[in-house]
């Protein structure tokens, strides 16, 4: 009797553990199949590993450039002194370049750009529309580096001998087009930038235009609204997704790297004369990167990487904000 | 009366010459959209073709100044780098396009999309200097190994993105036929979900690989180049892109008309990518 009441205590208590550790387990599966348990957390780590890229990449970049912006510190972004030489770093010629350019691509680049969009979205009839945008995309999947290449041998002859005589010729009094034609230089880095950026600033318009419901054209044209006009009416409609379009296409041209450094001439220096070589963040990274001897000027230049990476993760930031809220606003209000 | 008709008149006359004007203006800007692609394929072809021989595929590059030689270690590194990268990042991609396909329906979800779209914008040659401070400097020597991890950052976004979207068109019946069988979650997700977006997912992938496979910026102070044949990926590794790249700017005839041949044999090795890409997506849609 004695002995078979302990056993039975014994039972009890064993079942009292093991339905412990079980509720325990249970408690952490949550219900849980132990496979599914498993199978969410490895991909939530690896979505967690691409949430860390983006800050460990500015770490690694602000850990790598201490001596430098200990040193520098707020001149490196306003001095205008680049000399490896003497170890003496200010970025504002090659920050200069870099916007200068950018923007003159941009100038060129954004006119055609969503001229090119209403077009595929608006005007071509389906059949044309689709290998148009093939065409477009494409220009977006040729490699930097042949831009460049191209650049050098036909670009740059080419504004050397025709573009830059003629603007010399016909504007001779103007400070943006002063100075021997080399052909290497701002102007030829703005119009390889411009060729560059047109498919991105195409193709997402193209989309945005596209998200806006039919209902909004049939209402223009049934007020006797002209084709043009009801285009104005969509454009006006997709306002800021269209911002968030050329925001993109910005950032992809202060970004970029070979064609620019191919053509620019790469020269630190502020100058008004579009012919005159200039610089660009990338570019003195893709130059001078394997030539920096000394600690300070690797620093240098990696805290040039930080710089252009802040600057391009704000435009990308306010860029995505934009296009999402335009398509978004038709999605969630159906007009 | 009549003048308001007549004024009526001439404000449609204007508003119709207006709208044919700009209508116009739109089909030129698409068709000097064009233009540069024509000028690039043309000029890649015609001057890339003279000097394209079966030396190019199984000659290592000569000397300055002696001529002929081919450029078979950089066709063979490009594979390596690109190979190496995809190593890395695809599994990276696919898994976490799984998360946010299958569980990122809440705020760390959108925050992962968002940043994985910002992630995408980022410049290559910023991705080369992380790739640097990251591999190069404790290795202490330039790597093609180095070079596979910047292109394998750079392919990320891409192929999560894609898995997502692929993931999403999987119509929600099979999900719950799956677990109406009582299998569990994952192992829908992997054999049913995953299988049957594959060729989306596929097609994510090449379009990663083929940007990877023209990227220069982040491979010149990563995997560097060489000169010789190598296939060591802890040893510096030449590639096409920073070939051209090295052969365009120098002063050497015979090296810029390589540097053009080298660009047409990247723009075929990247076509016969987005060739299967194309073939692919055209049947994306039968799930």
């Amino acid at each position: 009797m004695n002995e078979n009441a302990e056993l039975t205590k014994e039972y009890f208590e064993k079942r009292k553990r093991s339905t412990k550790t079980s509720t325990f387990i249970k408690k952490l599966l949550g219900n849980k199949n132990p496979g599914d348990f498993i199978f969410e957390r490895l991909t939530l780590l690896f979505a967690v590993l691409v949430f860390l890229l983006v800050l460990f990449m500015a770490w690694e970049m602000y850990s790598h450039s201490i001596l430098s912006i200990k040193k520098f510190g707020f001149h490196f972004l306003v001095t205008s002194v680049w000399d490896p030489f003497n170890e003496v770093f200010g970025a504002l010629p090659i920050i200069y370049g870099t916007i200068v350019s950018s923007v003159l691509g941009l100038l060129i680049a954004v006119p055609l750009g969503i001229g090119v969009a209403v077009f595929l979205s608006e005007i071509a009839p389906g059949w044309l529309e689709k290998p148009l945008s093939f065409l477009t995309e494409l220009l977006a999947g040729v490699p930097s580096v042949i831009y460049g290449l191209w650049g050098i041998f036909v670009l740059v002859p080419w504004v050397r001998d025709s573009v830059e005589p003629f603007l010399q010729n016909s504007f001779p009094n103007s400070p943006f087009f002063q100075g021997a034609a080399y052909g290497f230089g701002m102007l030829a880095a703005a119009i390889i930038l411009s060729i560059m950026v047109l498919p991105i600033i195409s193709s997402i318009s193209r989309d945005i235009l596209k998200s806006v419901p039919n209902t909004q054209r049939e209402a223009a044209y049934a007020l006797g609204a002209t084709k043009w006009e009801v285009t104005k009416i969509v454009i006006g409609n997709a306002k800021s997704g269209l911002l968030g379009a050329i925001m993109l296409g910005l950032g992809r041209a202060i970004g970029e790297t070979m064609a620019v450094t191919m053509v620019i001439g790469n020269r630190p220096q502020i100058s008004a004369s579009l012919f005159d070589p200039s610089y660009t963040m990338a570019s003195v990274l893709a130059n001078e990167f394997t030539e920096a001897t000394s600690d300070l000027y690797l620093n240098a230049l990696i805290e040039l990487a930080l710089v252009l990476f802040i600057i391009t993760i704000l435009i990308n930031i306010l860029a995505r904000l934009l296009v999402w809220s335009t398509e978004r606003k038709w999605k969630s209000n159906p007009a | 009366m009549e003048i308001k008709s007549s004024l009526n008149k001439i404000s449609l006359y204007r508003r119709k010459i207006t709208n044919v004007i700009m209508l116009s203006l739109s089909f030129l800007s698409a068709l000097l959209a064009l233009v540069p692609l024509i000028f690039v394929f043309y000029y890649t072809i015609s001057k890339g073709i003279a000097h394209l021989d079966l030396n190019f595929f199984t000659k290592l590059p000569t000397p300055i100044g002696e001529p002929g030689g081919g450029m078979v270690n950089a066709i063979v590194g490009t594979l390596i780098l690109v190979g190496i990268g995809g190593a890395i990042g695809i599994p990276v991609g696919i898994l976490s396009g799984t998360y946010l396909s299958e569980f990122g329906h809440n705020k760390f979800g959108s925050l992962v999309r968002f940043l994985t779209d910002v992630l995408s914008g980022v410049p290559s040659i910023v991705v080369g200097v992380v790739a640097y401070t990251l591999v190069v400097l404790p290795m202490k020597h330039f790597s093609a190994f180095a070079g596979g991890v910047a292109l394998a950052i750079l392919m990320i976004p891409t192929i999560t993105r894609t898995t997502e979207e692929m993931i999403k068109l999987v119509p929600q019946s099979y999900r719950e036929a799956g677990l109406a069988l009582g299998i569990p979650k994952w192992k829908t997700t992997v054999l049913i979900i995953l299988k049957t977006a594959w060729k989306g997912i596929a097609t994510g992938i090449l379009l990663g690989l083929s940007r990877a496979a023209g990227e220069t910026a982040p491979l010149l102070f990563t995997a560097l180049g060489n000169r010789f044949w190598s296939t060591n990926v802890f040893q510096p590794m030449a590639s096409l892109t920073v070939y051209i790249y090295e052969y365009s700017t120098a002063p050497f005839k015979d090296w810029n008309d390589q540097a053009w041949t080298a660009a047409l044999v990247l723009i075929l090795l990247i076509s016969v990518l987005s060739l299967i890409f194309r073939i692919i997506t055209r049947s994306k849609y039968k799930v």
